[in-house]
């Protein structure tokens, strides 16, 4: 008697524990907003403004998603998430997407359970320092400072780097960027080394940008990008896919101020009308509206407007298209066809 | 005659489980377990499915792999090639070294400010309680940060060091270095390391100084025979006290047992000081006290400092009067009668909250976190978890060791307690 209690208590205690593991998708709908990981605050990619609004590259790729889901490219929540805290938000299902500056490895796409769902910017890692440091290479920091955020690739690269170039240096861990701000700035560290946007966004919000340079070297391949979890490729896909829409939309021309006029009526490219969602049924294929691509775009533009308007040459961080540039500019940005 | 008959047996009605005194306390308990192995049944169940739902197993191997970080404060040997679990090692030691400074340190400020603060120097006694009430009632993660930020803020920096007339200057006449990166000490080395010669001059024309493990482990068991030869001379001492009534005048056999094999070890090592100087962009040689364990050091120190005053106080106040009058009734001075009478009677008191503050210590420690110490809550609960996806394993570790040093701390503590306390005769 006390056997079967038990048992089908544990049943009971199964079928509660296994309602966590739901498509993500009904989840998010059912919430009504999509919980999307970001930075604790780096401008240009993500960081609250005056009004506590989030805005910037990655909190871009945030409202794309919700505007595919919802129509509505404020509903979202943000969660602001430290280079450490990042991964155990995503895998625990306290955020469904995670856009936070975050590098494709090989041990974070197998090992630790996630899914990739393309590239928003190539970067490396590269290293800022005062001018009046006098130091010109990477290599001349022999015994340096250097301040490091703690749970990032670059606190590997730093390590092989050093190690390789048999030079020494003192690591200062860091949780924040904010926190690394301060402590180069304080002259607590010589060095500051991240993502060499990283760098540029932090530099921009310096009192004095132009006392600081980049070092030559970019010393990594930090391809960044958004991700989820395993196991749920139905919701990667609506991730990847609006990330592909958004680039595909650069690619043929459709951008914030004329998607309206584009999505109203099938157009002569039909390309453009299956992203669009006049012609073919590409939106139900991913559970979604016919014009989950439209919204996508229409929430803050296509790939390009949303690196012009946040970290573009026209911005005070003011990044080059470079390695980030359409395939079709020599660049890398490709999207596979929407067929 | 008539025959006694048994009254008949009620049988057994269930409603027993419940009226009965004599079952109820079992009914209770059992549906107490019940509830207990359920609820665990249920969280272990949560996790097997869970885990099963990310595609993760459970297993130990990641703390073989290489960590493939640097760690700044290692007290053993470390490099980025080494594995997780060395890692995790180092972090330990880190965590063990604040939280035994801090131990130390929170109970020598904590005994001066609770005695202090007894005294019938008005002016010592409330600038004992500012003291304690500032520190007891302002949050410990606050005293870090401020710490640090002063520490990294306002003192100068290495490069301020340079130049014919700098902008900062090593105090106690050019041995110690205050910047805003740590400070840097002199530090012990010996031309002679037991290490060998592994040795390099830091600058062309300097000797070569190393300090190795062996070379402290020889000064460890001098001092250690050492003191156990002075324990010998104290026991004999209070033999020949209780035989003759009188006590040998001992001290400078002591005083030698404790200096004379230590200099001969010392000369023999070839100990020297060795003191920092700039070289580059920091200061080398010599000891550096970073920051992050400067600020984390100070702070715990002073705040639990100011508990254990409280217990001290409490410690002291709780012997009664009548002690002290009668000790000085027998004319005893007032030292001896705080050292001889009032202390040891007041330790029954202070020792088992101490225990306390000392586990709280420790396990503050881990507020390491807000400026980026080192401790095994930021190598293995930290870097290691966020490389390897391993949150279950590393935290399940992460409490052991932590569940592990508290226990360590309380057996230690209730065996010195057991042996101050009152024996009754
Ligand atoms: N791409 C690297 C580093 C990512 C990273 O931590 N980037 C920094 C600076 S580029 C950042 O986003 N900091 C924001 C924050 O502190 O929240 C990784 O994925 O490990």
């Amino acid at each position: 008697m006390k056997k079967t209690v038990f048992f089908g208590a544990l049943t009971v205690a199964a079928l509660v524990a296994g309602v966590a593991s739901a498509a993500t998708l009904d989840d998010v709908k059912a919430r009504g907003s999509l919980n999307c990981g970001v930075t604790t605050g780096l401008v240009g990619f993500a960081a609250p403004d005056a009004n506590g609004v989030w805005e910037g590259f990655d909190v871009g790729i945030c409202r794309a998603v919700a505007a595919a889901i919802f129509g509505d490219p404020t509903a979202v929540e943000f969660v602001p998430t430290t280079g450490q805290t990042r991964f155990t938000a995503l895998a625990s299902g306290e955020i469904d997407l995670l856009a936070r500056n975050t590098t494709w490895t090989f041990s974070r796409d197998t090992d630790l359970k996630f899914e990739f769902v393309g590239v928003n910017y190539y970067d490396g890692q590269g290293f800022m320092v005062p001018k009046d440091l006098g130091v010109s290479s990477a290599k001349d920091l022999d015994g340096a400072t250097v301040c490091i955020q703690t749970g990032t690739t670059t606190e590997l690269n730093l390590a092989d780097f050093f190690r390789t170039n048999n030079i020494s240096y003192e690591p200062v861990p860091i949780e924040t960027n904010a926190e690394a701000q301060q402590q180069y700035l304080s002259g607590a560290c010589d060095v500051y080394t991240t993502d060499a946007s990283g760098l540029a966004a932090t530099r921009a919000t310096f009192e004095a940008p132009n006392d600081h340079t980049l070092l030559p070297e970019i010393i990594s391949k930090e391809p960044l990008g958004p991700l989820v979890r395993h196991g749920d490729s139905e919701w990667g896909d609506i991730a990847r896919w609006t990330l592909n829409a958004l680039v595909s939309a650069e690619e043929l021309g459709v951008t914030s101020s004329n998607i309206a006029e584009l999505a109203a009526a099938p157009t002569n490219n039909p390309e453009v009308n299956r992203l669009l969602g006049t012609e073919g049924q590409l939106g139900s294929m991913i559970g979604l509206d016919a014009n989950w691509a439209a919204n996508a775009i229409a929430a803050g533009g296509n790939y390009g407007e949303l690196f012009e308007k946040n970290i573009g040459e026209s911005t005070p961080i003011g990044l080059a298209r470079g390695l980030n540039a359409m395939w079709t500019e020599g660049g890398l940005i490709y999207s596979p066809p929407f067929r | 005659m008539s025959t006694l008959t048994d009254p008949p047996k009620p049988a057994f009605r269930l409603s027993q489980l419940i009226y009965d005194t004599r079952y109820r306390s079992i009914t209770i308990q059992l549906v107490a377990l019940l509830l207990m192995v359920l609820g665990i049944g249920w969280l272990v169940n949560n996790t097997v499915q869970n885990l099963a739902a990310l595609g993760k197993d459970f297993n130990f191997g990641f703390l073989d792999n290489s960590a493939g970080y640097d760690i700044n404060q290692r007290l053993i040997d470390y490099n980025s090639q080494m594995s997780h679990g060395r890692a995790a090692m180092v972090g330990i030691l880190n965590t063990l070294l604040v939280a035994f400074l801090g131990c130390v340190t929170a109970t020598v400020i904590g005994v001066i400010a609770g005695v202090l603060r007894l005294s019938k120097n008005w002016v010592v006694s409330r600038l004992m309680a500012v003291y304690v009430e500032g520190f007891r009632n302002v949050p410990l993660l606050l005293w870090i940060i401020l710490i640090f930020s002063i520490m990294s803020e306002s003192m100068p920096q290495p490069k301020d060091f340079r130049g014919a007339e700098p902008a900062a200057s090593m105090i106690f006449s050019d041995h110690v270095a205050v910047t805003n990166r740590g400070i840097w000490i002199p530090r012990l080395g010996f031309t002679n390391s037991l290490s060998g010669n592994e040795a390099v001059a830091s600058v062309e024309g300097l000797p070569a100084v190393a300090t190795g493990g062996a070379d402290w482990a020889l000064i460890g068991v001098t001092l250690l025979i050492s003191i156990i030869a002075i324990g010998f001379v104290r026991t004999r001492a209070s033999q020949l006290q209780e035989a003759t009534g009188n006590r040998p005048t001992t001290w400078y056999l002591q005083l030698g047992l404790l200096v004379i094999p230590f200099v001969i070890v010392a000369l023999f090592l070839g100990m020297t000081v060795v003191t920092p100087f700039l070289k580059g962009f920091n200061f080398t040689e010599g000891t550096h006290l970073r920051n992050s364990l400067i600020a984390l050091w100070i702070a715990l120190s002073l705040y639990t400092g100011a508990f254990i005053a409280e217990i001290v106080r409490a410690g002291i106040l709780a012997v009664s009067k009548g002690q002290s009058e009668a000790a000085f009734a027998l004319g005893m001075r007032p030292n001896r009668t705080m050292n001889l009478v009032i202390l040891p009677q007041a330790m029954r008191v202070i020792v088992p909250p101490l225990i306390s503050q000392y586990l709280n210590l420790a396990k503050n420690s881990s507020l390491a976190i807000a400026v980026g110490y080192m401790d095994v809550r930021a190598t293995l609960g930290g870097i290691t978890i966020n490389q390897t996806g391993r949150e279950l394993e590393g935290m399940l570790l992460l409490g052991g060791f932590y569940l592990l040093l508290s226990l360590l701390i309380s057996s230690v503590m209730n065996y010195f307690n057991n042996r101050t306390q009152l024996r009754e005769r």
